[in-house]
């Protein structure tokens, strides 16, 4: 269900209305974390929240990210809708044991007694520039916790109605937020209170060729290697996976069926990346159908590189994604 | 019981040397200088990200120098002045804020290991090197800091509870600026005093006027008496505030008032031992500008040093990942040092 009316916002802003709009409609929802109160978090996403819904609904939590899940699981034990921030994804490891002990296996440790509304919001991934561990992807270890979700937008518009999404879902979920899209993206937003499923992944762009397929921050990475290609003649078909678990697999199935010739592209570190995931369920599903063998873009072996001396080698680009569907179409 | 606080200056008491007081000022005076050239080289692009420390240099030096040269420190982002007091030498710290891996990599000879980003993650890790010296026959003592918010986490009670049980011979300094970013002391905790903490766990806690020299260097050189004589650890909290943003891409105007940050710069340590050293006959206008005069040569040789280093290939991103390079970092290695990106190898 979309509203109808639209203006342009940012992600920032997106995510913003869509935290206000579910505070506003269910008083079980709360948001905290560290700086989300009284600075309105690091990126302002949640700027204002705290005047207008109190101190008792968006708070500053002390600095401790293992305290702010584990607060989280006990608020949705008690029947409460809590939407927790980590200041950086890269500042999720000190809360694994409790992603990995706890949230994730609630439903199945109670025999689906206690389920887990949780949303977990945090900035995720580069180029802008960040300090040591600030831009790290760690959705490939939260896609193989059990029991969680994993949704990454990729836009203003699709991030408002997921992230409302997400509230609403009955088991917990991980959403991430690429910060260089915050101030990056902007788009034409439907006014008022919408969802869109999650669970499903979009065709963000049509093409016969070859499909490339990827989330969040690299889908603008893939359209602009898309355009590039349709200049020479090639016609790329994009993928935007948008939630990572549970995945889309007849979406993607399909894309790559028609195409025959896949790319994945994401910015985490290649070995044990997400795109070993798509590429191993494209094998199992359509190997049939396939010209060359899957592609992956992604970044290098190593940790994040910080600030900017590096990351523009490190983090995937149009050059790069051009680079690898030559490969895969020249097989 | 409120824990007294340790103070010195602005009560006329004078109970160091006067060698070990210059000592302080001076090491004191030229971190400072160095704070406001980074900030400034921050702001014309030539760093990252830098976190200042202007206001928090009694504290970071005061610890410093109570340290003997075989002794090591395990700092956090905002331990510049500490890792200078400690002999590191201001281009590679300059190289450091630049992710220039020629500053990631410390002279052998300083015994400093790089700041730590990720909050409290270094207190267990000072503890095992403390007891690796221990191991190892030597008597290194860990002097290591963390941050009032830092506290919240759960790596800093584990960290003093391993010290304790252990006997580790660490020196804890929490740097109490009264935020964490933009969260108040009283936000992230309901105990007046952080110091408090260490009886929990069966250890000195002390607090000192985190602005007062005097009082950090003297509390701290007990602590490592203490540590080396093998009685274990001490929390050592340093009442203070830092003057600037967090960090470069901070706005403290959101969450402090300006006439809570005058107050304190009214306290400045630096101008506080500053009197004390006037007062003492040691210091006066003509040594202050021959210092400052000093620090400006040095800085800009250093900087010089630090803008002529070789910029850093690629490849360089993929080394020291392994002792060895694995096949995927070679493969790696070898596209980028071509200017290549892995894809255009195929
Ligand atoms: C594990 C972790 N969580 C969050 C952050 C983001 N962060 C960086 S500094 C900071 C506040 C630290 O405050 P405090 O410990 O008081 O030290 P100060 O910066 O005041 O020196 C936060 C939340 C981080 N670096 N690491």
């Amino acid at each position: 269900m979309v509203a109808e009316r639209a203006r342009v916002l940012n992600l920032v802003q997106a995510i913003h209305e869509a935290l206000d709009l579910a505070l506003a409609r269910d008083e079980r929802v709360l948001v905290f974390g560290e700086d989300v109160g009284r600075l309105g978090g690091v990126f302002r996403v949640t700027e204002g929240l705290q005047a207008k819904y109190g101190e008792g609904r968006v708070f500053d939590t002390p600095l401790a990210e293992s305290g702010i899940l584990g607060l989280a699981i006990g608020l949705a034990m008690g029947g409460m809708r809590p939407v927790a921030e980590i200041q950086f994804a890269g500042f999720l490891y000190p809360a694994l044991d409790q992603i990995l002990s706890h949230l994730g296996r609630w439903r199945h440790r109670s025999r689906g007694r206690v389920g887990l509304p949780v949303v977990v919001r945090a900035p995720y991934g580069g180029g802008v520039h960040t300090p040591e561990q600030h831009a790290d992807s760690p959705e490939a270890l939260l896609a193989h916790a059990p029991g969680v979700k994993v949704v990454i937008p990729s836009s203003p518009e699709r991030a408002k109605g997921l992230l409302l999404a997400a509230i609403e879902d009955e088991d917990p979920v991980f959403f991430l937020e690429a910060i260089k899209l915050y101030r990056g993206a902007r788009a034409q937003v439907p006014e008022g209170y919408y969802t869109l499923p999650l669970g499903k992944a979009r065709v963000v762009r049509e093409g016969r060729h070859a499909t490339l397929i990827g989330y969040g921050g690299m889908v603008e990475v893939m359209l602009e290697a898309a355009e590039v290609a349709a200049r020479e003649g090639v016609e790329v078909m994009v993928v935007d996976l948008e939630t990572l678990v549970p995945l889309d697999e007849g979406t993607l199935l399909e894309a790559v069926r028609e195409t025959g010739r896949a790319v994945v592209v994401y910015e985490a570190m290649r070995t044990g990346g997400f795109g070993a995931e798509i590429a191993a369920r494209i094998a199992e599903g359509a190997i049939d159908y396939l010209q060359a063998p899957v592609v992956r873009v992604a970044g290098y072996d190593a940790p994040y590189p910080p600030f900017s001396a590096m990351e523009h080698h490190y983090r995937p680009n149009a050059r790069r994604v051009l680079a690898a569907l030559r490969r895969v179409l020249t097989h | 019981m409120k824990p007294k606080v340790v103070r010195y200056l602005d009560k006329g008491e004078f109970p160091v040397s006067g060698e070990e007081a210059l000592a302080l000022y001076r090491a004191m005076r030229r971190a400072r200088f160095f704070d406001e050239k980074a900030l400034t080289l921050q702001r014309q692009g030539r760093l990252g990200v830098y976190a200042p420390f202007m206001g928090q240099e009694a504290a970071q030096v005061g610890v410093a120098l109570a340290l003997g040269d075989r002794d090591w420190v395990v700092p956090s982002y905002r331990e510049s002045a500490m890792l200078l007091a400690r002999g590191l030498p201001i281009h590679v710290l300059l190289l450091y804020w630049r992710a220039h891996p020629a500053g990631w990599r410390f002279p052998e000879g300083v015994r400093a290991v790089n700041p730590y980003i990720p909050i409290a993650t270094q207190m267990p890790q000072a503890v095992g090197l403390a007891l690796a010296g221990r191991y190892r026959g030597e008597d290194w003592v860990v002097a290591t800091s963390i941050g009032d918010g830092g506290t919240s986490e759960g790596d800093f009670h584990e960290g003093l509870n391993f010290a304790a049980v252990f006997s580790a011979p660490v020196l804890f300094l929490v740097q109490n600026n009264g935020y964490a970013i933009s969260v108040p002391r009283h936000r992230q905790m309901r105990v007046d005093y952080i110091a408090r903490r260490a009886e929990g766990y069966g250890i000195p806690g002390v607090v000192v006027d985190g602005n007062d020299a005097f009082a950090v260097y003297l509390e701290a050189r007990k602590a490592v008496e203490r540590a080396r004589k093998g009685e274990g650890p001490t929390l050592l909290e340093a009442l203070t505030y830092r003057l600037a943003p967090h960090t470069t891409s901070d706005d403290p105007s959101r969450y402090r008032t300006r006439e809570e940050e005058e107050a304190w710069r009214s306290k400045d340590p630096i101008l506080r031992l500053r009197k004390a050293l006037e007062a003492a006959g040691l210091w006066d206008g003509d040594l202050e500008e021959a210092l400052l005069g000093e620090l400006e040569e040095e800085f800009t040789r250093e900087l010089a040093l630090a803008d002529g280093a070789p910029e850093p290939g690629p490849e360089t991103m993929v080394e020291h990942v392994y002792k060895e390079m694995g096949p995927d970092q070679k493969r790696a290695w070898e596209a980028l040092k071509e200017g290549k990106h892995v894809e255009e190898l195929w």
